[in-house]
């Protein structure tokens, strides 16, 4: 049975056009941007062309781009260098409960080191509550990371109103923007966002790379030590071929974005349609008119997340959940435990579907009818 | 007939090398092999760490290598309803458990086989020192040809139903063979050791892991004439023909366990190995199972062990009413304790077993426990 790829919000196939913008430079560039010689040189013409491809992406300005080995690299940056940076403004910090690992375990890290670290709840539909936000505040607030899109649910929080709320505040907001970044127009500007993170292989680039945005003013500590790269904000030779294709990814995620927002809407629809053309009995977790079009997180009363996963990949249906499960152990979603309480039965029997740039109408109806047959055989 | 490709054989993998090798010779006989880690208890300790998490790596690894998929599941609910209650149960009632022929009854060849079915399995495997075959369109259950490993004993409770949907692909060849084999192909869990002891209690104390459940009671230890000769930590922590950890010295032959007042409290020891109060002649058993039930006379001769590993002992069974069944020993037996099984064999072909209730010494119930 052929598989069918589900679970892009997990990682994402390469474009074509990205590895054939990479494989050249793996043959001409094997300069250290950092030389003074003409090698190095044109390594870092790479370097600087995409940063600026980077940048405009998000209505920002080159200096603010530092490339990181990924998106957790870069939300781990982001706390942690602007923390110990700014610790003699304040000793406090604000983050949500529904918050990716890399932040939530960043945020804990720093909880253990001394700071005071709040932990913003979220309502059922699975959005951060501003008010919540304005009412956690305090002048000793130095920092505010609230992630653009979840990563479990697609739920897209209301960033620009809480950058409106933060603009005129000593905290920098940081949002972790790996799940929005490709299919929301994001003006870091305009949305007086501070600290951004993007990972390339969300988006059909290469893995082990992503940039961390840092407004021009942010003051931020390194964490790793050596060469004057990134503006001594992240120091090792840069990973070029990597950059190129990330840069390409870009590129194409930028240009086809609209088209992609309605594709993968359809995907969604087309997919959730079809399940209930199946009688297949579900109900989708986060309010649906403010998911991004790639994700839906379905819960199917009745199952649960370790078989039903089993009983896919066996059929040829790649999708995955928030519920850890390795090692035999079923660790309720921390997303969607914030959302509905401890123990809630969505919280282990819920699976993440995501849609990408490989899928068609055909292999998404197949892939509905897959899941349809195998959920009516468990259930 | 099937190609073995099409197939379907789940292989629960432990991530030890007996499994691990099962999965390899499956693989090699061209079957759609599936390997799943079972997780039964939560071992976690303070620093977060679980030995069920290293364990997990090794399946990843060997299934990686053999290019099977793997996954997990667990089942710690199902082993706490159905293993622990029934272990601390007996323990509570002075006698002493077997937790693996409950654990393979009512976990892997019940939820799990359950489970394997559920994902389009034909066949579950594992790697068990035992022989199925099939005779008459009949499934019966053989010693597996390692004398030393053969696990039949712990099997003993399985219906020739589940016996037809399994696949020992050890049983034939002894324990050498396969540490050669997982050797041969590089298997990370070649070297690795074997597990020892009830598997939720692992390396640690045994006496410690039970009074975290059951309260001790200490009391007397006393000889059958009622002389004190110390004091015991609680009854739960003996067991019938125990030498050690009494704690009485002084002249003469060892002292050794030899009963149980749980009314009273006292734990009975009286002095030598051959002590006569050691020996019986027949038992009671219940909760009797037989493979092949229908092959059951009611009254029979065959073999008989009592205990793991022990050599086969002549027997004369009878069956009783409500899956109950005497058995008489034809030479007195040492030590038989009550809540271990008796399983029963015709030659190389394990018959079934019980539960071990009430010992007989010259048709006198014997105190074991009471």
């Amino acid at each position: 049975m052929e598989p069918i790829y589900l679970d892009h919000a997990a990682t994402t196939p390469m474009s074509n056009e990205v590895i054939d913008a990479m494989l050249p430079v793996y043959k001409d560039t094997f300069g250290n941007p950092s030389s003074v010689h003409s090698f190095g040189r044109k390594a870092r013409q790479h370097l600087d062309a995409a940063r600026r491809v980077m940048a405009k992406s998000i209505h920002a300005n080159e200096k603010e781009i530092i490339y990181t080995s990924g998106g957790t690299e870069a939300d781990n940056l982001a706390l942690i260098g602007t923390a110990l940076a700014n610790r003699h403004k304040g000793n406090h910090i604000i983050t949500t409960v529904q918050e990716h690992h890399a932040v939530l375990h960043t945020a804990e890290f720093l909880g253990k080191q001394g700071f005071d670290v709040t932990y913003l709840p979220v309502d059922v539909n699975g959005k951060v509550d501003v008010n919540d936000l304005q009412a956690a505040l305090s002048d000793e607030t130095i920092l505010v990371s609230i992630m653009y899109v979840n990563n479990e649910t697609g739920v897209i929080q209301p960033i620009k109103a809480i950058g409106e709320l933060l603009k005129d505040h000593q905290a920098y907001f940081h949002t972790d923007a790996v799940q929005a970044y490709g299919l929301i127009d994001i003006d870091v500007k305009a949305m007086h966002i501070d600290l951004l993170s993007v990972s390339s292989h969300k988006i059909n680039g290469p893995k082990g790379i992503g940039f961390l945005y840092a407004e021009e003013h942010v003051k931020m500590n390194p964490l790793q030590f050596g060469g004057e790269q990134e503006r001594k904000r992240r120091a090792g030779t840069e990973n070029i071929v990597s950059v190129v294709g990330f840069q390409k990814a870009v590129e194409l995620a930028m240009e086809h974005r609209a088209e992609r927002v309605k594709t993968y809407q359809h995907y969604k629809q087309l997919f959730l349609d079809e399940l209930t053309n199946h009688g297949v009995e579900y109900q989708v977790n986060g309010e649906r008119s403010e998911q991004i079009a790639s994700i839906v997180n379905i819960s199917f009363p009745g199952a649960n997340v370790e078989q039903m996963l089993t009983n896919f990949d066996l059929d040829g249906i790649a999708a995955s959940s928030g519920s850890a499960c390795t090692a035999g152990s079923v660790e309720p979603s921390h997303v969607l435990t914030a959302m509905f309480g401890e123990n809630n039965p969505c919280t282990t029997n819920s699976i993440r579907f995501s849609f990408g740039i490989f899928n068609t109408t055909e292999n998404v109806m197949e892939a509905a009818e897959r899941v349809a047959k195998i959920i009516k055989r468990l259930i | 007939m099937k190609d073995n490709k099409d197939i379907r054989v789940v292989v629960g993998m432990s991530g030890g090398v007996d499994s691990s090798v099962a999965a390899l010779l499956l693989k090699e006989q061209g079957y759609d092999v599936v390997g799943i880690f079972m997780k039964n208890w939560d071992d976690t300790d303070e620093f977060g760490v679980c030995t069920a998490t290293e364990d997990f790596d090794d399946v990843v690894r060997v299934c990686n290598q053999l290019d099977i998929p793997y996954y997990s599941v667990n089942f710690e609910k199902e082993y706490w309803d159905k293993v622990f209650t029934y272990f601390l149960a007996e323990y509570k009632a002075g006698r002493t458990p077997n937790p693996d022929v409950m654990c393979n009854k009512e976990i892997k060849f019940k939820a799990f086989l359950d489970h394997a079915l559920s994902l389009g399995a034909d066949y579950l495997a594992t790697g068990h020192y035992a022989q199925v075959r099939e005779v008459d369109g009949h499934t019966q259950m053989l010693r597996g040809v390692d004398d030393n490993k053969d696990q039949t004993y712990f099997l003993n409770q399985l219906s020739e139903d589940v016996l037809s949907k399994v696949m020992f692909p050890l049983g034939h060849m002894p324990k050498t063979k396969v540490r050669e084999i997982a050797k041969e192909a590089g298997l990370v869990t070649a070297t690795k050791k074997d597990s020892t002891g009830i598997c939720f209690i692992g390396e640690r104390n045994f006496k410690q892991f039970l009074s975290e459940y059951l309260p001790a009671q200490p009391g007397e230890m006393q000889t059958l004439d009622g002389i004190v000769k110390g004091k015991h930590d609680g009854l739960m922590y003996y067991t019938i023909g125990q030498r050690q950890g009494l704690g009485i010295g002084g002249e003469g032959d060892p002292w050794f366990v030899v009963g149980k007042n749980l009314k009273e409290n006292i734990l009975y020891v009286e002095q030598g190995y051959s002590n006569d109060y050691l020996y019986s002649n027949a038992l009671i058993a219940t909760d009797i199972n037989w493979i092949n039930e229908a092959a059951i006379k009611e009254s029979f001769s065959c073999t008989a062990k009592f205990r793991y590993r022990q050599k086969d002992s002549d027997v004369k069974v009878t069956l009783l009413d409500g899956g109950r069944v005497r058995v008489d020993f034809v030479n007195p037996e040492r030590a038989i304790t009550p809540g271990q099984a008796v399983v029963f064999y015709d030659g190389d072909v394990c018959l079934g077993g019980a539960t071990i209730d009430e010992i007989i010494k010259q048709e006198n119930k014997l105190q074991y426990v009471g």
